[in-house]
């Protein structure tokens, strides 16, 4: 596994590095024309962290009831991983919007509850970093929770009125949309798993470097 | 006199008045257009642009920080390797006799 | 079953006796909720010169005072039981722990609605708002309002146990999973306070509220056993 790292990263450069070919030769979409193109880096990281952060909780869950250390790992670079493609959305989100609805957020529901599920995981990381001794479990726990917020994440375009796109757009899409859009999807996946190996290593090379500590010392 | 100065000072008050009044016309209605001119929309490219150019930073941000943190551990991990193959009594443990 | 329910109930009621000596939880509980009323109150007050406060200002005020003053709390009823050590002790029992954690959440819920039902008439008082024309639609907001933050409260206040930092990391864990919770209950007090009270609003809230307490405390049961390392 670890040796994928450099192949994958090597594959998602060169699809990141070509994407904006793609997207330069998709058409423009009738209403909101140039600055819809932000939708093939924006719906990839938002959907990904969307699914990483249910990876996250499964991988926590599992760890709950198996407790062994790779869960952990997994589950932190999950969590952060998490962080970083949630960092994305809420980036390009308000650059996309900015044009599009004329203003940088709104408190709608599907951004509410993305940024909440955001928040989740940075206090995740916050409790894994400054909690101390133990907070691997406790940080288990909250991933927990925060999958189980997930679902309505995506559900909450469809549940109530709002501002954000639905989420029948994405299967509809036609053809010339849909092709720069998986792309770039790919191309963001890709990163995703080559980020987590590189992750993973860090942290059993730093669980390697502790339990040799503990021998030094005996 | 007195009364004299301030009826002038009154007059020139109303005629300043109405000669403002006269300078803007106010607005009798709002006029629709459905395409708003090209120099009041705001521009798109640059949004876009940022967009982009903050997931590649993004990434490369990240991407570094993680390669210095292998770096660093896989240092230590060596060092580490390296004191413990050295034969017990040349270590430097301080504790035992 | 029998015998959980009777943990439950001995947990709760150990909670109850020491509270009811001292008061100290409920006093210093209340009167923090109080001061975030006042506090807030005085933020909100609109500049028309009657000394109003802005709209549904009075909804967003409870449920903040009770979201800060239950933090407060959470975080002093654990703090006692660390002073005794009752935890592991309580653990070691030869009830079921999920049983433990029910008796504790018990007892938090039963602090916050005795909060509540000092705060709650205040905040009528103070902003004009006619909160008690349908006290049942309040009440059933309140209720499950504040079982589902004491919930995922009592959870998180008892994990963070022996955690470094841990006075913090409560809100900062706790708040963003509980926001949902604070805004159903916020917009569905805001619903009732209307000039023209919206009662169907109040009612999806009131469910919306509702299908969170049984995902939070079925969640909550089956992570307390596994997350208590003590």
């Amino acid at each position: 596994m670890r040796k994928a790292f450099v192949p994958l990263l090597a594959v998602a450069g060169f699809i990141f590095m070509t994407a904006p070919i793609l997207v330069t030769r998709a058409p423009y979409e009738s209403t909101m024309g140039l600055v819809q193109k932000i939708f093939y880096f924006h719906m990839p990281p938002a959907m990904l962290m969307l699914l990483s952060a249910i990876f996250c909780g499964i991988i926590s869950a599992i760890e709950l009831i198996r407790k062994r250390p790779v869960y952990d790992w997994i589950a932190y670079a999950a969590a952060e991983l998490t962080v970083l493609y949630g960092a994305l959305a809420m980036v390009t989100g308000p650059l996309w919007a900015r044009k599009a609805w004329g203003v940088w957020w709104v408190w709608d529901p599907r951004l509410t509850m993305s940024l909440l599920l955001w928040m989740v995981f940075v206090s995740y990381l916050l409790l894994r970093r400054y909690g101390g001794p133990g907070s691997e479990t406790l940080a288990a726990g909250l991933a927990v929770f925060g999958m189980a917020t997930s679902p309505f994440v995506y559900l909450s375009v469809n549940i109530w009125r709002t501002i954000h796109p639905l989420t029948t757009v994405v299967p509809t899409l036609p053809v010339d949309f849909a092709l720069p859009l998986w792309y770039a999807f790919t191309g963001f996946l890709l990163l995703y798993i080559a980020l987590m190996t590189l992750r993973v290593r860090i942290e059993e090379q730093r669980a390697l470097v502790d339990q040799l500590y503990l021998e030094s010392e005996e | 006199m007195k009364k004299l100065f301030l009826s002038i000072f009154l007059f020139t008050g109303a005629l300043v008045q109405n000669v403002q009044l006269l300078a803007q016309e106010p607005q009798s209605e709002f006029v629709p257009v459905t395409e708003i001119p090209a120099s009041e929309q705001l521009p798109s490219a640059p949004l876009v642009i940022a967009a982009y150019a903050f997931v590649w930073l993004a990434f490369a941000v990240y991407v570094w920080m993680m390669w210095r943190k292998l770096g660093k551990v896989e240092q230590e991990l060596g060092a580490l390797s390296a004191q413990i193959s050295k034969p017990r009594t040349a270590r430097s443990d301080g504790i035992r006799p | 079953m029998s015998a959980f329910w009777r943990v439950v109930w001995i947990v709760a009621k150990k909670d109850l006796a020491i509270e009811a000596r001292s008061r100290e939880l409920l006093n210093t509980t209340v009167f923090f909720a109080l001061s975030c009323v006042i506090v807030f109150s005085v933020s909100f007050v609109g500049e028309g010169g009657d000394g109003r406060a802005l709209g549904d200002a009075a909804a967003g005020i409870l449920w903040i005072a009770i979201a800060f003053s239950g933090t407060l709390a959470l975080g002093r009823t654990f703090e006692r039981e660390r002073y005794g050590d009752t935890l592991r002790a309580l653990l070691l029992a030869p009830g079921a722990r999920p049983a433990v954690y029910v008796g504790k959440l018990v007892g938090v819920v039963g602090l916050l609605l005795a909060t509540e039902i000092i705060i709650v008439p205040l905040v009528a008082l103070l902003f004009q708002a006619r909160l008690f024309d349908h006290t049942l639609l309040l009440a059933a907001l309140l209720g499950f309002g504040t079982v589902g933050f004491a919930c995922v409260g009592t959870l998180f206040a008892a994990m963070l146990g022996r955690a470094r930092s841990r006075d913090v990391l409560l809100p900062i864990l706790l708040y963003p999973v509980t926001i949902p919770v604070m805004i159903a209950g916020v917009r569905g007090t805001a619903a009732l306070i209307q000039p023209t009270p919206q009662l169907d609003m109040a009612r999806l809230w009131i469910m919306l509220l509702l299908s969170f307490d049984v995902v939070f405390l079925t969640l909550s049961l089956w992570t307390f056993e596994s997350v208590m390392t003590e």
